[in-house]
């Protein structure tokens, strides 16, 4: 659906069923380089078992109009004016990557306003090579190979995302290009990797936060190592999950992700 | 396995979408000959049928084997996805109805293969889907033949009969500026020869029956989306890009932004028609696959050979092969297709339509049959079989004249091949000397 916020519009998949500010929220934040589809079949198995649903395209990515923000902090006021918009209650925030800090960030200044964080694939600082920083900037597509082959870990990942049939590897670089040609003013991979690089306030968010906080990690990750992490997981008392997948959880083992999250709405319904 | 860059061809051949069975151990693909698939509860049952989550329900839709050879294939074309299907006949079929209805407009290159041409020329027009059919070399044509209905352009890499060599760069700039894709099939080259999306195709398909295969053992197809054509952006196609009640009211371009073609292919395609692939077929194709760089270099290497030897023979009026210099689209295979340009083409044999039958006739090596892609020589005389029925006029405005022989070169000893073609060229030269060859 439209999000009409004043001077821009934001785009939100909302798993197939219309929204519904009555029922227990969870947005789903993208990472860098990503749009909503990258969270499509949890957020239908969501919005088909008792919550509303918001997984959203950032500002100047693809669907969602307007300027790209200028740092994690930004996105966070844009992700919490969002919520406000549609009425959004009892919000669990689900963030990938880029999209985990992004999350942090959002329980930070609000921290009435969301009851769980959910940080998947993350890191703290979420560092990039100058190399990657570089191809970001001068050879996009030479970047975007890089990225593809440091987030999946499998040649074979099953049951395949989103569905049989599905080669991971392609989908992503596909996905990656598809969202750098959306925004013709703005090379959002600079832009995206950049943001990750340079967010240091977590330390300053942490301790705002009062959020019930989960880190959901890739066993083979190497783009943000589990062991870097450490930070995060003190900081935030949080319950730290692991799938045994790459960066790219979500998409290599979606069931192993989908009984994560279950287990975390669960425990907090409960 | 992370590194900076993909897998090379021969390593995904061999390991894309597929690891050692986590049941069994087994290295090998398994073959899963099973229709359908247990659910684990009734919610787990819902969820699949609804698109929460990803798995196995039936094998019309999916299967596990079918799906390591969907993966391979992707993997191999640079593709995001892929979906099997019963032959290349209907992987064709599947793509166009994915995207056409009564209505709608093809523009396809006039050098495609008879059953393409067939199925677009006569059996879609009863279903209310018109095709304008362009010489392919022509770029004016293509350009000019698109109308605001017009869904899809199509050719052939390599066209049929004469090998005309697709510009699949200048035609998908055609397409892509009046927000149409560009579908290819690529069943000469196969992606050892030539990624059709990597030169801006947005679909591709195969008849996996041919080198694929390779063994000429099974009859199957597939088709690929590159994953950058903008449906929604495009305004062509509201299937792909509207709610469908078809299945859930779903927005297949909302649910994947790089994968709705192959999702709504799957989930009405081969739901509806059910021109599925056998898992049995998708193994063996598999088993194809795990050689087809070794393959397609002897094939490309042998019909090199070949078409050496017949440029030099006596007998030979011409050869049509698009290395040659005196083919017409010489400069663009080198630009296009510097691994070779496949190992099927034709060569016109001075003299009568009797004389061709009489070398035909005389080949012990090469199988005569209506097929291409086998590891064996294959050879067809269309004067005297496909197209028997045509007059020498028809026969010359189809590109094929009385002596025209099609080869599809296998995987023997060139030194053999070569033997056996002499042989026959004695044979149909003695009997145009008796003039039993006279028509």
């Amino acid at each position: 659906m439209n999000i009409d916020l004043g001077t821009h519009q934001a785009y939100a998949y909302t798993g197939g069923k219309p929204f519904d500010p009555t029922l227990p929220c969870i947005a789903f934040i993208h990472g860098a380089l990503h749009d909503h589809s990258a969270w499509t079949l949890p957020a239908r198995w969501f919005a088909h078992h008792g919550h509303s649903v918001l997984a959203l395209d950032q500002p100047g990515h693809m669907r969602s109009s307007g300027p790209v923000c200028p740092d994690v902090p930004a996105i966070a006021r844009w992700l919490l004016k969002v919520l406000d918009v549609v009425g959004a209650q009892d919000v669990t925030l689900v963030g990938h990557s880029m999209g985990s800090l992004i999350a942090l960030e959002a329980a930070a200044q609000a921290p009435e306003r969301v009851k769980r964080l959910v940080m998947v694939g993350t890191a703290y600082p979420m560092v990039v090579s100058t190399a990657l920083l570089d191809a970001a900037e001068q050879r996009p597509a030479q970047g975007i190979e890089m990225v593809n082959n440091f987030s999946i870990s499998t040649w074979a990942s099953k049951p395949g995302y989103p569905g049989p049939g599905f080669w991971l590897h392609g989908g992503n670089r596909a996905l990656m290009h598809r969202v750098l040609a959306s925004n013709r003013e703005v090379n959002l991979f600079s832009h995206d990797f950049r943001l990750c690089n340079d967010y240091r306030s977590a330390e300053m968010a942490m301790p705002r936060v009062r959020a019930q906080t989960h880190l959901v990690l890739g066993e083979r990750d190497q783009m943000t190592l589990p062991k870097a992490t450490a930070l995060l997981a003190q900081g935030l008392q949080a319950q730290v999950h692991t799938v045994c997948a790459g960066h790219s959880l979500m998409h290599e083992d979606p069931e192993g992700f989908l009984s994560v999250l279950r287990q975390i709405t669960a425990a907090n319904a409960a | 396995m992370a590194g900076y860059h993909d897998p090379h061809f021969d390593t995904l051949s061999l390991h894309a979408g597929a690891a050692p069975d986590p049941a069994t151990g087994a290295r090998a693909v398994p073959l899963h000959l099973s229709t359908s698939f247990v659910f684990k509860d009734a919610e787990h049952a819902a969820s699949l049928f609804n698109m929460e989550r990803p798995g196995h329900v039936y094998s019309r839709i999916s299967n596990p084997t079918n799906a390591v050879f969907e993966e391979r294939m992707a993997a191999l074309e640079g593709a995001v996805g892929a979906i099997a299907t019963a032959s290349g006949q209907a992987a064709l079929h599947l793509a166009v109805a994915t995207l056409a209805g009564a209505g709608s407009h093809i523009v396809a290159s006039g050098a495609l293969y008879g059953g393409s041409h067939n199925l677009l020329a006569y059996t879609l027009r009863r279903f209310g889907i018109d095709t304008t059919f362009v010489a392919p070399r022509n770029l004016d044509g293509w350009r000019r033949a698109i109308r605001p209905n017009t869904r899809l352009l199509f050719g052939e890499t390599l066209g049929n009969p004469g090998l005309d060599v697709l510009d699949i760069p200048a035609v998908s700039s055609i397409a892509h500026e009046a927000g149409v894709p560009l579908l290819v099939d690529s069943t000469f080259t196969t992606p050892w020869l030539m990624k059709p999306i990597d030169m801006g195709a947005d679909l591709v398909f195969h008849s996996a029956t041919k080198f694929l295969c390779g063994h000429g053992t099974v009859v199957g197809g597939v088709v690929l989306d590159g994953g950058r054509f903008d449906w929604t952006g495009s305004g062509r196609f509201p299937e792909l890009s509207e709610p469908y009640e078809g299945f859930h009211g779903m927005n297949f371009a909302e649910e994947s932004s790089v994968g709705a073609f192959l999702l709504r292919a799957r989930r009405e395609g081969l739901r509806d028609f059910g021109a599925c692939m056998s898992p049995h077929t998708a193994w063996l194709i598999l088993q194809g696959i795990e050689t087809l760089a070794l393959r397609m270099e002897r094939h490309v290497a042998n019909t090199r050979r070949i078409v050496e030897f017949l440029c030099s023979h006596p007998m030979v009026q011409d050869v049509g092969y698009p290395e040659l210099p005196s083919h017409p689209d010489h400069a663009l295979a080198q630009r296009l297709l510097p691994r070779g340009a496949g190992a099927v083409f034709s060569f016109n044999l001075k003299g009568s339509r009797a004389q061709g039958r009489a070398f035909i006739e005389a080949l012990q090596v090469f199988s005569h049959l209506a097929n291409v892609g086998d590891c064996r020589s294959l050879v067809i005389h269309p004067a005297s079989t496909t197209h028997f029925r045509m007059s020498d006029e028809a026969l010359a405005l189809s590109g094929i004249g009385p002596g025209t022989i099609r080869l599809s070169i296998g995987l023997e000893s060139a030194d053999d091949l070569i033997d056996d073609l002499k042989r026959a060229f004695k044979v149909a030269a003695k009997s145009g000397a008796s003039g039993r060859g006279t028509v």
